[in-house]
């Protein structure tokens, strides 16, 4: 794809990687950093680029974008090409792309289709997540064929949209047992949906229809309802986790709470939760208060955005995407007399680098590594293309950000790359912009002009099993397993059923699917060995002194040993 | 209230009698004083009370006399199979005197098939006949079907019951989705009635028991490793949550672990009408039996949400109970023989859930709370009396020492120990959970309304004499702050004049177009026209932000002023 001659020297930068900086020069060539240090030898009539004074980053990675999301069959204004020209704009040097298969569409046609999409309009490099919407059994074939085949390692599923994306509770549990032994990240998108329904019903009726009622129907309640829920469906399948869009303080704290109980799981607060404000919903201006309009919403709240940099600083949250999925005005308005029927989503795929800069570093909550971590490392990590992305290393693909802390923009829908007439960050001083961009070894912006080439992007296939996640996983797969107490037969009296079991409707024996001894091997019965015994001995793990009274019949009163003895009860309050 | 008439009459008109020398506890403060109890009702309560020759006179001696235990959560007549538990209201009221509860509110439990109404007469009738002391009914919707309403409204309105239960857990049973949840919510909001949830996530816990029995796992401890606590927190703050979007008060029956009543705690901080009541066994035990080698001993300890395996969970469930994060203690009395308990001795799901807790309520709350410091007699009174009748709407009749009260009074012992046995407990069945606790606090002498029915250890009660307490809607105690929260969290719209910009054409065939977010809601009924005003358009295509200059923008500009963006790690 690339003329062997694309050779470039970038000389006198101070290298940021997420856990060290240092000053050396990189020499980049056939789309790979081939030598850092300094006083490099290279060829004769290479390009140099002078660094001073600036950071050479590794080019972001933006976990999360929808640019070709079809909604009520318009695409959203923001393609293949035009988003990821923004993306590079921005700082951003590859992609990782939902794919939302329509109904009827198997997952792997879908791929295909975005493959083929991507393939001839993407300016960077891309990778895909596949959403999973309508779960039935037959799908496990297709994740299979798209894990092994096709390089996706992420599948997202939908806990609101009812009755069209939504998963219930138990599919949820099956999808994660079959990602987990794919080795898979699970996503969810998380929002109680039938609450989010009934809401929706609610506030029509009361005759709330513009963009207000989209937040006013999502309260962040919702959304950590929902957080809460997948993390504890993820525990007891064992599987990794990965909430996106973490848009409100709630869901924010109630990951990292589940976090220091020992959850696997990550979360991704994304440029608009990180940098823009949901009072905007109330706008007067309809056209404006529609372009906010986003799943789960941006919390009216005003502290949320210090909030959410807060636990990003602190590695409570992992990774920053944007969720970038835009609709012009006149797509929007498609709702303009029913908030429920504006398409959803943001612009950010610009803005994220810039953003986070701002209110992570320039306030001081975060050095440049952890800039260089939450936006690009750490997504290489959990995604694994990591130490080919997310990296300033020897033999790294070529994607690098020269930034420049000292340099001001702002952001202005008048001059952003994007198709749409407004910018949620509109306004926004950053203090910090990339001045050139590389990416596969080419200089694609510099001195604020791009130079991209569509079609130009690579598929970065993604192997299962990352390190980063699955390891713990491992370890946790084989403590995991539970045992049985062996007993001998219980061979007292049964108390007769009644066979009439019609009128007898609370009939418990059908609360489980009949696993008709699938492997529930019958108890073995040893007749001179039954652990049954009627006289009262305790036993299992119960310590302490046994009172077991002999003989007596089988109305076993047996002894409990007594637990609570009176020298054992001084701990008052101790929780 | 038909069966009421016929029988507050006969036994108890006469009754007098005189408690002299006790320390009367209520849950706000505590006094020496005499009691005159007349007619089932407390008449007078002071010093030198001047009162009918012949009295009987009972001496306190500067003990305490306490309102009589109200057990808020009891299945006495809980079917399944077929069968029913084997403590009937006759014998489960007699355990319930005997350890000082004075009343009981039971479930009704109506099978699917049959109607909210019957089944609560079926209850009724059962209670007024078997059932010793006075007690109320709560009842389980365990489906919700149409018609309901209308039974629900009856209920309400003229049969007495406040509170109902819905359950989140026996999936393809009982179970009912978050849609129904929060449409029933809503109803029984609008009815003034108290929610009652039980908290468990039932598609994890189908999938969980599926997995178990699959690896061979049949016995006892397979219903604990098939719901663990986290389910149950789980199910716990999803219910908060559909709540506090109704503002509507949610009551969560049987906190057994700690995770779920952290949730409980942390969800009152913030606002939501929440209450917990963790119950005898939660309290008083734990989970760790469900290994035992004793088949039967574990099957005892068989209910829902399981008692948790970590033994530091008692502690912590009197420790919240203490500090008021957890306001009420039931039982959940429900206790299967063991014969009964066998019918799932092949498979743990099919063994009947219930245990004990009755007739060791007051007790163990004394004996962990009490005796270890955690609380003080006031407290006590509150958790296991006084907060009950506020939440369900019988007090002050039932749950304080006060003139007018109905005359249900227990005159308790600190000093005593008992150590709770299966031989000598009241309960019909073989096992007891709380065997061989030694326990501090009991109860001297109970006063049913207004006559003894246990002192020296001996019962003397009449099958049938308890009433049923009709309990009115909209309890104070929980629907004041609702009724002002309704009022001050109304929702408005934005009032704009009508966007007039272009509009995307959708095509036509939007079939395959799915995401479409127009089957999101149901179209809106009675949804005004926005007005379109052609004057005063504020749309504008240009970049240009019309209304910057409104306050509400600015006064959330993003950039932070400099120097004061002081709180870097402030996560709070």
């Amino acid at each position: 794809i690339l003329s062997p001659g694309d050779r470039l020297l970038i000389k006198g930068g101070k290298i940021v990687n997420d856990d060290q900086s240092f000053y050396a020069d990189i020499y980049v060539e056939d789309g790979l950093i081939k030598q850092i240090g300094e006083n490099l030898i290279v060829p004769g009539g290479v390009k140099t680029i002078d660094a001073y004074s600036q950071l050479v980053v590794p080019g972001g990675i933006d976990v999360h974008t929808r640019l070709r999301v079809p909604v009520l069959g318009m695409s959203s204004a923001d393609g293949f090409y035009h988003g990821t020209r923004a993306a590079l704009a921005g700082g951003t040097t590859m992609i990782i792309d939902h794919v939302c298969p329509d109904a009827g569409t198997s997952l792997l046609a879908a791929y295909e289709q975005w493959r083929g999409a991507a393939d001839s309009q993407a300016c960077c490099d891309y990778s895909l997540h596949i959403d999973i919407p309508r779960w039935h059994e037959s799908l496990k074939e297709e994740l299979e064929a798209l894990v092994k085949d096709k390089g996706v390692n992420s599948f997202l599923v939908f806990m609101a949209y009812k009755d069209k994306l939504q998963c219930s509770d138990a599919q949820m549990y099956e999808i994660f047992c079959i990602l987990r032994d794919l080795g898979a990240i699970a996503q969810v998108h998380a929002e109680n949906g039938d609450i989010i329904d009934e809401e929706q019903k609610r506030l029509l009726e009361l005759g709330v229809t513009g963009p207000e009622g989209h937040v006013l129907s999502r309260p962040e309640e919702v959304e950590a309802e929902a957080v809460y829920r997948a993390i504890t469906i993820a525990k007891q399948a064992n599987c990794p986790l990965y909430v996106t869009k973490i848009m409100s303080r709630g869901a924010a704290d109630i990951l990292a709470q589940a976090k220091r109980k020992g959850t696997v799981v990550y979360g991704e607060p994304i440029t608009a939760s990180l940098g823009a404000d949901g009072s905007h919903y109330w706008s007067k201006n309809w056209a404006k208060a529609a372009a906010f309009v986003t799943s789960p919403p941006i919390s009216p709240d005003p502290t949320t955005p210090d909030h959410l940099t807060s636990l990003l600083s602190c590695g409570d949250l992992q990774v920053a995407g944007s969720a970038h999925c835009t609709f012009t005005t006149a797509q929007k308005a498609v709702g303009k007399d029913n908030f429920t029927l504006i398409p959803e989503g943001t612009n950010g795929i610009e803005e994220r680098m810039a953003i986070i800069w701002e209110k992570c570093v320039v306030s001081g909550k975060m050095d440049e590594n952890d800039f260089v971590a939450v936006t690009s490392t750490n997504a290489a990590k959990i995604f694994n293309c990591y130490p080919r992305k997310g990296r300033v290393a020897v033999g790294a693909d070529a994607d690098l950000v020269l930034w420049n802390p000292k340099a001001t923009k702002i952001i202005s829908a008048k001059t952003h790359n994007l198709n749409v007439e407004y910018n949620i960050f509109e306004g926004t001083e950053c203090h910090g912009v990339p001045t050139v961009v590389i990416s596969q070894g080419k200089v694609v912006v510099e001195d604020g002009n791009l130079c991209v080439t569509q079609g130009s992007g690579r598929f970065i296939p993604r192997k299962t099993f990352p390190d980063f996640v699955y390891k713990r996983i491992k370890a946790r797969n084989r403590l995991a397993e539970v045992h049985g107490v062996p007993r001998g037969l219980y061979d007292g009296p049964v108390h007769d059923v009644l066979t009439s079991a019609k009128a007898v409707a609370p009939a418990p024996a059908s609360r489980i699917a009949p696993c008709t001894g699938k492997a529930q091997a019958p108890p073995v019965r040893n007749l001179h060995q039954s652990g049954f015994s009627l006289s009262g001995r305790p036993g299992g793990p119960l310590k302490g002194g046994g009172c077991g009274r002999q003989g007596s019949c089988f109305v076993s009163q047996a002894c409990v040993s007594g637990r609570a003895k009176p020298g054992n009860r001084n701990v008052v309050f101790a929780q | 209230m038909s069966y009421q008439g016929k029988k507050s009459i006969p036994h108890i008109t006469s009754d007098r009698l005189l408690i002299k020398g006790g320390r009367i506890i209520n849950d706000d403060h505590s006094f020496y004083a005499d009691i005159y109890l007349e007619d089932g009702l407390i008449k007078q309560i002071g010093e030198n009370l001047i009162v009918p020759g012949g009295v009987k006179t009972i001496e306190a001696n500067g003990r305490m006399v306490i309102p009589g235990g109200i057990d808020v959560n009891t299945y006495l007549q809980k079917p399944y199979q077929g069968m029913t538990a084997v403590d009937d209201f006759y014998q489960g009221t007699k355990a319930a005197l005997a350890g000082g509860t004075t009343m009981i509110i039971d479930h009704v439990f109506p099978e699917p098939g049959s109607s909210l109404l019957t089944s609560f007469e079926k209850w009724h009738e059962a209670a007024d006949t078997k059932s010793c002391c006075d007690y109320s009914l709560h009842v389980d919707i365990t489906s919700w079907y149409d018609g309901i309403r209308e039974e629900l409204e009856i209920l309400v309105q003229d049969k007495g019951v406040n509170s109902f239960q819905v359950y989140m857990a026996y999936k393809d049973l009982y179970q009912m989705s978050d849609s129904q949840l929060y449409e029933a919510f809503t109803f029984l909001k609008s009815l003034g009635a108290v929610i009652l949830v039980h908290a468990e996530n039932g598609d994890l816990i189908a999938q969980e028991q599926k997995r178990i029995l699959e690896m061979g796992i049949t016995g006892p401890e397979g219903h604990a490793l098939s719901r663990p606590e986290e389910l149950e927190a789980e199910a716990v703050f999803r219910a908060i949550t559909i709540a506090s979007r109704i503002n509507c008060p949610v009551y969560i029956t049987k906190v057994m672990s700690k995770s779920a009543a952290d949730i409980i705690a942390l969800a009152r901080k913030k606002g939501p009408l929440v209450f917990g009541e963790p119950i005898t066994a939660s309290l008083g035990t734990d989970g760790t039996h469900y290994w035992s080698k004793n088949w039967a001993k574990a099957a005892a300890f068989v209910t829902s949400p399981p008692l948790s395996p970590d033994p530091t969970t008692p502690d912590h469930l009197n420790s919240l109970l203490a500090c008021g994060d957890l306001q009420v203690t039931g039982s959940g009395h429900c206790p299967y023989s063991t014969a009964q308990k066998a019918i799932g001795k092949d498979n743990f799901t099919m063994i009947p859930e219930g245990v004990n807790g009755i007739e060791e309520r007051m007790t163990v709350v004394w004996d962990k709370a009490v005796a270890t410091g955690k609380m003080d007699e006031s407290q006590f009174v509150a958790v296991t009396s006084t907060n009950a009748a506020k939440i369900f709407n019988l007090y002050p009749r039932k749950g304080r020492i006060a003139v007018g009260s109905d005359a249900d009074v227990v005159i308790w012992d600190p000093d005593k120990v008992k150590t709770i046995t299966a031989k000598s407990h009241k309960s019909a069945i073989e096992y007891n959970i709380f065997e061989g606790m030694e326990c501090h606090g009991a109860p001297l002498v109970v006063i049913s309304q207004g006559k003894i029915v246990f002192e020296d250890g001996n019962l003397h009660v009449n099958k049938g004499m308890g009433r049923f307490i009709p309990r009115k809607p909209f309890p104070e105690y929980l629907y004041q702050r609702i009724k002002i929260r309704n009022k001050v969290g109304g929702l408005q719209g934005v009032s704009r004049g009508m966007y007039d910009g272009p509009v995307y054409e959708i095509p036509a065939t939007p079939k395959y177009a799915t995401p479409a977010p127009s089957t999101k809601s149901s179209p809106a009924k009675n949804q005004p026209p926005p007005i379109r005003n052609l004057h005063q358009s504020n749309f504008s295509l240009s970049g240009a932000q019309i209304d910057d200059n409104n306050p509400r923008r600015t006064g959330h500009r993003i950039v932070a002023p400099p120097g004061g963006r002081s709180n870097i790690t402030s996560l709070g």
